[in-house]
């Protein structure tokens, strides 16, 4: 008898052990079902200044090289290659080369070459005949010179200086390679890619459809059968939605901790994760116009933040504190902790600091019996609005009575850009961990979204060495020293650094959500159902 | 008659025309254009790259000049290219048409189909407990927001089924086909029953009071005949009223309707349209609704006289 129990033991066991291996062997099949938060402006993403576009159409498509879909940190070390077989630094690091793929086509059978390559970054460069409607990661090649082809399968960057930081922009979901053949229109409302998902449908503000690409040149890949978006603007109805099975997954990044617990309170099978965003929640302040052209006032503005005050509430405890670039451990160039606490209204005492605003405020001729009064604008959005609401609670304590001003979003940029606000509460998201992007579009005198005009030649000097720095402890040094100048300038002060979450099925495998970007982790080339 | 229906038609025409140049004049006054939208997110763009756009789309030309041109495509049937997807404003609009009429012929149906009778039964039984109750669920009917109540469906669908009736292209059982569409209609035609049966008591209370009905019930008549032929036919005017108003203002409670249900008409797709400032889409639409609302309240007046002989036109 007891054989043959034992017997009976060791035939489960090694069932089991087949079924487990049997879950982890990928399955081909199904459609993977994902809301979508909105309806995209466009099917472009160079046109693109939004995840909304990334998302949905970044398994269309594939870049020269790309960041590991399966680590969550994106990093130099990450980063593998795609539509390159490889890739070469010259000797003076002014030249960056891709060796092509021979095997590649695209979605309506053409051979991709290396003039596809060229005509792209020609066109994001600003220097094709075709022009995109709009480019808004123009500056992002601003160090390259020319692109060049040497043949089919061959392509080069010529840089005007080095820029180690280029491979990183390169691997960014938001560089894919477009074909020359197919028109930036097209692109725009049926979009051709390489990628392991082909273009079917784009209803605005109804559903985005792809279908597998099966001569994907990865052989074997993709799993899925397709990929489909239904365009769900309510968030309570998406929620239900996902909770109830109608779809494998939320949109990534996009449920907010609150939310996390209703969703798992309700499915306790999904699997949820909360990832940080590398997106900045941030005041930008009118310095051309009192009362904030006072260094005094602005700097008692930064000392009378609150910034776990902020994160408790906001986030139940769930964000993180930092300067411009994303805190550690997911950030890869945050100041040391106590760097980051010598910067005036960082340090823990929050009274203390406090007590020196309002010496500061008394200074500029404000106090108990004179209140400073002003509005806060921000845009009618609720990640804007809630925290623009505790700022102006918390700078009461410096004797500032501010009004909230809610903009309607097709008011807000015209609005900044009239210099018709002296205090916006700002949402900062960055691309890629990297200082190339943070500092030049967000900081550099007269850079797209720097919209403030903030403008420090020295600073700027530092931007271009620590850009072409390739000794990397170097370089993380002169990127502090700069995250905390400009934090001490009261350039754009950083209030916190939000995490969001994503949750999907059980039997979603092989989803991967980004640490330290929202938007390079969306190919899906070996994600799969089990079931 | 004929002098009626012809000066009415005319009328259409000219309130057609005001509402043309109405929205399209507020459109243009509301600040912000879809190049603002468009280039706001990439921030500060190059001001040549923005006037270009602005020039492809027309945007830079005169007002009037704008209008006219909308105007002489519209008579030629060419509703010009939506901003946003760059498909034919007439592509875009079209095939959601069809899925907000079904929804609002839907909703209009429940509305008189659960209101009338309603409202007839509690006029009926005035004083009544069933009479309270009825004008309870109508008072909630009218307090409760149809989004919240659309909500409220959708999560007690969850929770009870497991599953929620939101919008499907291709049901696949005539049972899912008529709950995706049966169940928001409900959740936006019950304001709209409320107000019927609101309506219907309280003009069936001022009918059953009159003269003739005590003549009819002096004669024999039995109650239903009484109630239902000679004080519902007399009392059924201002609810036609009543119901032709509700069809044009349904268009606003569709607009959540059709957000919480995840339904694509074309009441969501107008305020996308706005949001984004997409002129060709909401011009278009906004006349397409108006027209609907003034051959309604035409077809409403039409009525009148076919269901009440006291009424003549003309003269």
């Amino acid at each position: 008898m007891r054989s043959v129990q034992a017997l009976a033991v060791a035939v489960l066991s090694v069932l089991t052990i087949s079924d487990v291996s049997r879950a982890a062997e990928p399955k081909s099949g199904g459609i993977f079902r994902i809301y979508h938060r909105d309806s995209p402006g466009s099917a472009s993403i160079h046109e693109g200044a939004t995840y909304s576009v990334n998302i949905p159409f970044m398994p269309i498509f594939n870049n020269l090289v790309i960041f590991d879909q399966h680590i969550a940190q994106n990093s130099a070390s990450t980063i593998r290659p795609e539509l390159a077989e490889s890739w070469a630094w010259s000797g003076d690091n002014k030249t960056l080369t891709f060796k092509l793929r021979k095997d590649v086509k695209w979605h309506d059978g053409k051979p991709f070459t290396a003039a596809d390559v060229k005509c792209t970054f020609d066109m994001l460069m600003g220097k094709s005949q075709q022009k995109f409607r709009q480019n808004p990661r123009k500056s992002w090649y601003d160090q390259v010179d020319e692109v060049t082809t040497n043949g089919d399968y061959e392509a080069s960057f010529k840089l005007k200086r080095p820029q180690p930081a280029l491979l990183s922009l390169l691997a960014s979901g938001y560089s894919p390679v477009y074909p020359c053949h197919v028109s930036p229109a097209e692109m725009r409302t049926k979009p051709v890619g390489t990628g392991p998902f082909k273009f079917v449908e784009f209803k605005a503000n109804e559903s985005i459809k792809l279908t597998k690409n099966p001569d994907y040149f990865k052989k074997g890949l993709p799993y899925l059968d397709g990929i489909e978006f239904t365009i769900i603007p309510n968030r309570s109805t998406a929620i239900l939605g996902f909770v109830s099975g109608k779809f494998d997954m939320t949109f990534p990044t996009e449920v907010s901790i609150p939310l996390l617990k209703d969703v798992k309170s309700q499915d306790p099978t999904a699997v949820c994760v909360v990832e940080p965003n590398n997106v900045s929640t941030n005041i930008i302040i009118n310095s051309t116009a009192p009362p904030f052209n006072n260094l005094d006032i602005r700097r008692a503005l930064a000392l009378a933040l609150d910034r776990k005050a902020f994160i408790q509430i906001m986030f139940e405890g769930q964000g993180d504190i930092g300067g411009t670039m994303e805190p550690a451990p997911d950030g890869l160039w945050a100041m040391p902790k106590d760097m980051l606490e010598s910067i005036p209204g960082y340090g823990p005492d929050v009274e203390k600091n406090r007590e020196e605003a309002r010496k500061l405020m008394q200074k500029a001729g404000y106090g108990p019996d004179k209140h400073l009064q002003i509005k806060v604008s921000t845009r009618n959005i609720a990640v804007y609005r809630d925290p623009a609401i505790i700022l102006i609670d918390q700078i009461k304590s410096i004797y500032i009575d501010a009004e909230l001003d809610v903009v309607d979003t097709a008011q807000w940029f015209p609005k900044i850009a009239r210099k018709d606000y002296s205090l916006g509460l700002n949402l900062t998201g960055n691309a890629v961990d990297e200082p190339d992007q943070s500092f030049y579009e967000n900081y550099a005198c007269g850079s797209e979204r720097n919209y403030t005009n903030y403008c420090n030649k020295d600073i700027e000097k530092l931007f271009d060495q620590q850009s072409e720095e390739t000794n990397l402890d170097k370089r993380k040094k002169l990127v502090w020293e700069i995250d905390k100048k400009l934090q001490e300038d009261v350039a754009r002060p950083i209030i916190f650094h939000a995490r969001t979450g994503t949750c999907w099925k059980p039997y979603v495998k092989n989803v991967t959500i980004m640490s330290n970007s929202s938007y390079n982790g969306y190919r899906y080339e070996d994600v799969w159902l089990d079931k | 008659m004929f002098a009626y229906i012809v000066r009415r038609l005319f009328l259409m025409l000219v309130t057609l025309f005001g509402i043309s140049v109405i929205i399209f004049v507020l459109l243009r006054v509301v600040p912000g254009n879809i190049v603002d939208i468009l280039f706001d997110a990439a921030g500060f763009v190059d001001p040549a790259d923005k006037a270009n756009l602005e020039r492809e789309l027309g945007l830079s030309q005169p007002i009037v000049i704008q209008y006219l041109h909308w105007i002489g495509g519209l008579l030629h049937g060419d509703l010009g290219y939506s901003y946003v997807s760059e498909k034919p404003a007439l592509e875009e609009i079209l095939p959601r048409i069809p899925i907000t009429a079904r929804l609002a012929g839907l909703a209009l149906l429940f509305s008189a189909s659960i209101g009338i009778p309603l409202g007839v039964i509690s006029a009926v039984h005035q004083g009544s407990k069933l009479d309270y109750a009825l004008r309870v669920v109508s008072l909630s009917g009218l307090s409760l927001p149809s989004f919240w109540l659309g909500l409220l469906i959708l999560m007690a669908s969850v929770s009870l089924f497991g599953t929620m009736p939101i919008f499907n292209p291709n049901p696949k059982t005539w049972l899912e086909a008529l709950t995706i569409y049966a169940v928001p209609a409900m959740a936006v035609g019950f304001r709209s029953a409320a107000l019927t049966m609101r309506i219907t008591r309280s003009s069936m209370l001022e009918i059953l009071r009159q003269d003739y009905i005590r003549t009819a019930r002096a004669k024999g008549a039995s109650e239903a005949s009484v109630n239902y032929h000679h004080a519902l036919k007399n009392a059924v005017l201002p609810v036609i009223t009543v119901i032709g108003i509700e069809a044009a203002f349904l268009i606003g409670g569709l607009i959540v309707t059709e957000t919480v249900f995840n339904i694509p008409g074309i009441a969501r797709f107008l305020v996308e349209a706005l949001r984004w400032r997409d002129y060709p889409i909401v011009q278009n639409l906004v006349m397409f609704i108006a027209v609907v609302v003034v051959v309604v309240n035409f077809i409403v007046d039409m009525l009148y006289a076919a269901i009440d002989p006291r009424i003549r036109f003309g003269d």
